[in-house]
């Protein structure tokens, strides 16, 4: 039935581009990352060709399908295979590789592991990434998700800053009390899997076709949806995340804020929603909760934060909010708003950081926000970079974010009215703190120990223009997202068995009739 | 149709039939991509472009005036009611029923914004080439500038109010971005951040009026939205105008988000021109005018945006009266003379008319001032202190001749060009009610005042200059768009009356209604003329004739309050800026101590009797394998109860 197994392939090369490295000589670190560098554009060209062979107008749940038997006698099968929301998934995290490679190409000199031990570590992640975004099998699934910790704990750990080993740490608990309830849950599913038809199975389709009693749903739920909730990370499961933050390379926080955070909302879409549909329900109010006030929270703890990485993870916890919130209002606009605004935040957080992260290099490597002033006058091509990125976080109309954000906000406020209009105040404190923190250390005379300071090279700006320009092509023409994302969530809407409300006014149409 | 929930306002205007666009039209997409393309090149080209960028610049929002031009006379060829045309570039926004394209609509109103941007907006360009021309940035201005044409065109453009919204937005940048233009001074940094939130509290209202305009109607395009809104019920179409009111009071500097223009003004001074006197604080005005066929089905809201403008046209006034900063002092006339604006928005069809011919004269005749005041801190080495200026009218002649043109403007002398739109206004206020007319009267003659005020501060009395200050006319380049200016401020209020006849061309969009006055309309014209000739004579007689102090005297408690801006930041501070700043800090010490200090607490709980447990263990290696056990042991549990 599947000719060629894209999804295999693409995670196969990013793998393949590791051990290379690995075999590598330790004494030849730029040989090391010129070739993660091309493996990772090498993914990045069979990303491409595959996400123009995607047929946003196909009725099947799933493209790119691929299975084989893996453990039959516990109906564990190896099958993948993406839908729009997926697709754009794997597409982020693809897209983010190349620049996070070539963003910190420095980022392996410091650290206790070698230089090319970086890199392999970061190719290997990109293949745990696209494996976990296009997994059609639970337990498959759960093991990319369990066994992505292992780099991660590595990058943060070995390549961080002072206080690495106990954030990475932090980290790993954290991960791994989720994982171990998700694990339960996963077999309790198995067994309800296996009541109900004879053989258990973990295939994602014959589990969302189950009819579980709404009781043993409500249980199996939480077991999934903590573990989403503290990747995500969802408030109050959050406070790793600033540490992990403040500790990580740029490069290794976009890769875990930008893209990994994601497998928590995608896993809140794919999983926690069409399989129990009724626990969803239950627990939607809770969860509506819980998003709103890491909305809130997030911002305004963010507005007096001294410490830029610290700043930008409560800021993700804001914005992770939003993400949730759209998921749980069941609307469409929501859901799909929800998708952008993953991937909004992918970029608009790699934006961020690796801006931070350039300005931080050449400055001692200090994340201190008042250790810098004025840095416009030394910098302008730089300071331009980390406004453009600020713009972004704030959601200008214009850019990609605005489209997520206001998708969100929306379907927020067609379900709930009051709650969707006290949300859409949060982006007055977006814009309060990210403008602060770009008054505080751009504008203003310059400090004196910054004079002198070089601006953005070759490099960094190629690292940097990608981003950039996908953040206004997709601001101003969302349809290549918008295509495959909506189909995507309908399937998801369809499964929830729910709907959109309808306008309370029926238009008069004047002008041209859709 | 239902059943006569639809009862439209007498004179309100019913929705056009949108028209294809063919012929010149087919170019509307290119009035904004002009100035975006100038953006681009001049942003991203970096210093290569310093040389020739601000002439690019120049030929592109020229190059939109051209065009501009060109559809005003195509439009004129078509018959009245062949003139809104739509054109649909791209779609953008769209999931479930929700739709939202990148589509443009010309008609009526927005040719008349488009011209004022275009045109204004060029001549200001051309300014700035002599009043930039010592600045390192200069290209990057010229850029920014290019942008805020842009964002502009795309806001009157745009055919729905999401992508009004984009431009919205995009000239919330651009002010952002040029009133912060000399970062290196906290100050500006600091205005144009306070600038961009105050904004954003706007932004919420114009957030929420579309997705309630979604929620009801299932569309946010302006004719559907037009054409539906009389099936809503009135709670809703109230709801929509307060919020759309919010939007407008963020843009337009009205109260109570009046705070942030006055600190605009760090900005160069042809961005206080361009963008925070003739053009982008007046698309508040915009807003309300367009959505009409709300605001005519709501007294409330409609009567929301009648108080909101006489409160704040009131505190101009006064703010106005008081400053010395001429900058700051015209500042306070701009909030002014929108609150004339928006007071007219909120008369309904009597009213739409007038607020946009106010808002057109006022564009040009303000321009002038603020161009005018630049030339005059241009030569008196960028002083902006009005009592160290005077007896300037013999250095600076052309600044002073055509500054006179816009003060006969603004106050309203016939036959100067705000003569007709502000008597329009106070006329149809008291068609709408005695107070509204007399309030709007009354603030004449203060305008009145502090125009005599400014006037005799600067160009007459004795010299009060300071040390080594050698004033001096400004070159050519900035004194023809003055004198272009000049002449717009004199005869353009006559020329869109009689000969562009601007009632009956807006009339398609707005509707127009006259209602019957106690007095004939001469009457109004008389007293209005008197009371503000009072002004006039108190102003010369306080400052032409008396020596104006150097020091500023302390004054009495309503000048300490006008100088403080009538208290508009402070009361921000108390309400918002530090109880947001409290929060935060509390949050913060909260989410250490408690959030993370509980899971930490328990992490280490655990982490003490399992190292009780494995004195020799440590390392999280094994931690991992011992859950990967653990793990193995519930899949063997679950084994066994499947056999089961």
């Amino acid at each position: 039935m599947n000719a060629f197994p894209w999804l295999t392939t693409l995670g196969v090369v990013p793998l393949i581009g590791s051990i290379v490295v690995v075999l590598l000589p330790r004494t030849r670190p730029t040989l090391a990352k010129q070739v993660a560098l091309a493996f990772s554009l090498v993914t990045l060209a069979l990303l491409i060709v595959m996400a123009l062979r995607f047929d946003g107008a196909s009725t099947a749940p799933f493209q790119f399908v691929e299975s084989q038997s893996w453990i039959p006698s516990f109906g564990i099968s190896y099958s993948l295979g993406v839908d729009g929301i997926g697709l754009v998934l794997v597409a982020l995290a693809v897209v983010l590789l190349p620049v996070v490679i070539l963003a910190g190409w420095h980022e392996g000199d410091q650290g206790t592991g070698s230089i090319k031990g970086y890199f392999a570590l970061v190719l290997v992640l990109e293949t745990l990434m696209i494996g976990v975004f296009s997994a059609t099998d639970v337990f498959l699934f759960y093991v990319f998700f369990e066994v992505m910790l292992i780099p991660t704990y590595f990058l943060i750990g070995r390549y961080g800053g002072p206080a690495r080993a106990k954030a990475a740490t932090k980290f790993l608990t954290y991960s791994l009390v989720g994982g171990l309830l998700m694990l339960a849950s996963l077999i309790g599913l198995y067994v309800v899997s296996a009541q109900g038809s004879g053989t258990g199975t973990f295939d994602f389709l014959s589990l969302v076709g189950l009819e579980i009693d709404p009781a043993t749903q409500k249980l199996l739920f939480l077991g999934f949806f903590i573990a989403f909730a503290i990747k995500a990370p969802l408030w109050p499961f959050h406070t790793w995340l600033p540490d992990a933050a403040q500790e990580s390379q740029p490069g290794t926080a976009v890769l875990l804020i930008g893209v990994l955070d994601k497998v928590g909302t995608f896993g809140m879409i794919r999983y926690c929603l069409p399989i129990f549909p009724a626990a969803s329900e239950f627990y939607a109010p809770v969860i509506i909760g819980m998003a709103f006030i890491g909305i809130f929270y997030g911002a305004y703890v963010a507005l007096t934060q001294s410490d830029m990485k610290r700043l930008f993870a409560f800021s993700s916890l804001s914005h992770f909010g939003f993400i949730a919130l759209g998921i749980f209002v069941f609307t469409s606009a929501g859901q799909s708003g929800s998708v952008v605004y993953m991937v909004a935040h992918g970029l608009s957080t790699a934006a961020l950081f690796l801006t931070a992260g350039f300005l931080m290099a050449r400055a001692g490597g200090s994340s201190k926000i008042d250790d810098y002033e004025g840095v416009n006058s030394v910098t302008p091509v730089l300071s331009g970079f980390f406004l453009f990125a600020a713009l972004s976080t704030l959601a200008l109309p214009g850019l990609v974010a605005f489209v997520g954000e206001f998708l969100v906000l929306l379907g927020t406020f067609q379900r709930y009215i009051w709650l969707g209009g006290v949300a859409t105040l949060g982006i007055v404190i977006i814009a309060a703190y990210v403008l602060r923190l770009y008054q505080r250390s751009m504008t203003g005379p310059v400090k004196p120990s910054l004079v002198g300071m070089k601006d953005l090279r070759g490099r960094e700006i190629a690292a940097l223009a990608p981003i950039v320009a996908l953040t206004l092509f997709l601001g101003l023409y969302p349809a290549p997202l918008l295509n495959v994302v909506n189909p995507a969530v309908q399937n998801v809407m369809t499964a929830v068995g729910m709907t959109d409300p309808a306008p309370s006014v029926v238009p008069v149409s004047e002008g041209s009739e859709q | 149709m239902t059943t006569g929930a639809a009862v439209l306002a007498e004179g309100a205007a019913s929705v056009q039939e949108v028209m294809p666009a063919t012929g010149v039209f087919s170019w509307i997409w290119l009035l904004i991509a002009l100035p975006a393309l100038g953006a681009a090149v001049l942003l991203l080209g970096g210093r290569r472009t310093n040389t020739w960028g601000p002439i690019f610049a120049i030929v592109m929002v020229a190059g939109s005036a051209v065009l501009g031009i060109a559809m005003l006379l195509g439009m004129m060829a078509l018959p009245a009611e062949e003139r809104s045309i739509g054109q649909n570039a791209a779609q953008w926004v769209f999931v479930g029923a929700f739709k939202a394209d990148l589509a443009f609509q010309l008609d009526q109103l927005s040719i008349a914004f488009v011209l004022l941007i275009t045109i204004v907006g060029t001549l200001i360009h051309v300014y700035s080439l002599g009043y930039m021309a010592h600045d390192r940035d200069r290209r990057k201005f010229f850029g920014y500038l290019n942008l805020f044409v842009a964002a502009m065109l795309t806001l009157v453009l745009a055919n729905n109010f999401l992508l009004l919204y984009v431009g919205w937005e995009g000239v919330g940048l651009a002010s952002y971005l040029l009133i912060g233009f000399w970062l290196h001074k906290p100050s500006a940094a600091a205005a144009a951040k306070k600038a961009f939130i105050i904004n954003r509290v706007g932004d919420v209202g114009l957030s929420l009026a579309i997705m309630v305009m979604f929620v009801t109607f299932g569309t946010v395009t302006f004719d559907q939205v037009f054409g539906a809104a009389g099936n809503a019920n009135e709670g809703t179409l109230t709801a929509i105008g307060l919020l759309l009111l919010l939007a407008a009071c963020g843009k337009s500097a009205q109260f109570p988000l009046q705070a942030w223009l006055l600190d605009a003004m760090e900005g160069p001074t042809p961005v206080s021109a361009l963008i925070h006197a003739a053009t982008m604080v007046t698309a508040g005005v915009y807003l309300i005018v367009r959505s009409n066929a709300i605001f005519d089905l709501t007294v409330w809201a409609a009567g929301a945006v009648i108080v909101i403008g006489l409160i704040t046209m009131t505190m101009g006034a006064i703010i106005g009266s008081a400053k010395d900063d001429i900058k700051k002092s015209l500042a306070g006339s701009t909030m002014s003379q929108i609150g004339y604006m928006i007071t007219a928005a909120g008369l309904g069809p009597i009213g739409y008319v007038f607020a946009i011919f106010h808002l057109l004269t006022h564009g040009v005749f303000k321009a002038g001032l603020f161009l005018g005041a630049g030339s005059v801190m241009h030569g008196m080495n960028d002083n902006v202190n009005m009592r160290r200026y005077g007896a300037l009218r013999g250095v600076m002649t052309a600044t002073f001749i055509t500054f006179m043109a816009g003060y006969l403007a603004i106050i309203g002398i016939p036959p100067f060009a705000g003569f007709w739109s502000k008597d329009s206004i106070i006329h149809a206020a008291f068609e709408k009610h005695v107070v509204i007319g007399i309030i709007a009267m009354l603030v004449a003659g203060l305008t009145g005042f502090y125009m005599t005020r400014m006037v005799a501060m600067t160009f007459f009395g004795k010299a009060r200059w300071e040390d080594g200050v050698h004033p001096h006319e400004s070159p050519k380049v900035m004194t023809i768009p003055l004198w272009i200016l000049a002449i717009g401020s004199t005869f353009m209020g006559v020329a869109l009356l009689y000969w562009g006849n601007i009632e009956s061309w807006l009339e398609p969009v707005t509707g127009f209604a006259e209602a019957p006055t106690p007095l004939p309309e001469l009457a109004y014209g008389l007293i209005t003329l008197a009371i503000v000739l009072v002004g006039v004579f108190i102003g010369w007689r306080t400052y032409a004739i008396r020596e104006v102090p150097i020091e500023a005297p302390r004054g009495s408690v309503l000048t300490r309050a006008a100088r403080a801006e009538l208290y508009g930041n402070e009361v921000n501070e108390v309400l918002v800026v530090r109880p947001s700043f409290a929060l935060s800090r509390s949050l913060t010490w909260f989410d250490t101590a408690w959030v993370d200090g509980t899971v930490m607490g328990l992490a280490n709980t655990v982490g003490r009797i399992s190292s009780g447990l494995r004195r020799t263990q440590t390392g999280f290696a094994r931690s991992y394998a011992l859950s990967m056990v653990g793990g193995a042991v519930l899949v063997a549990l679950a084994l066994v109860l499947v056999r089961i």
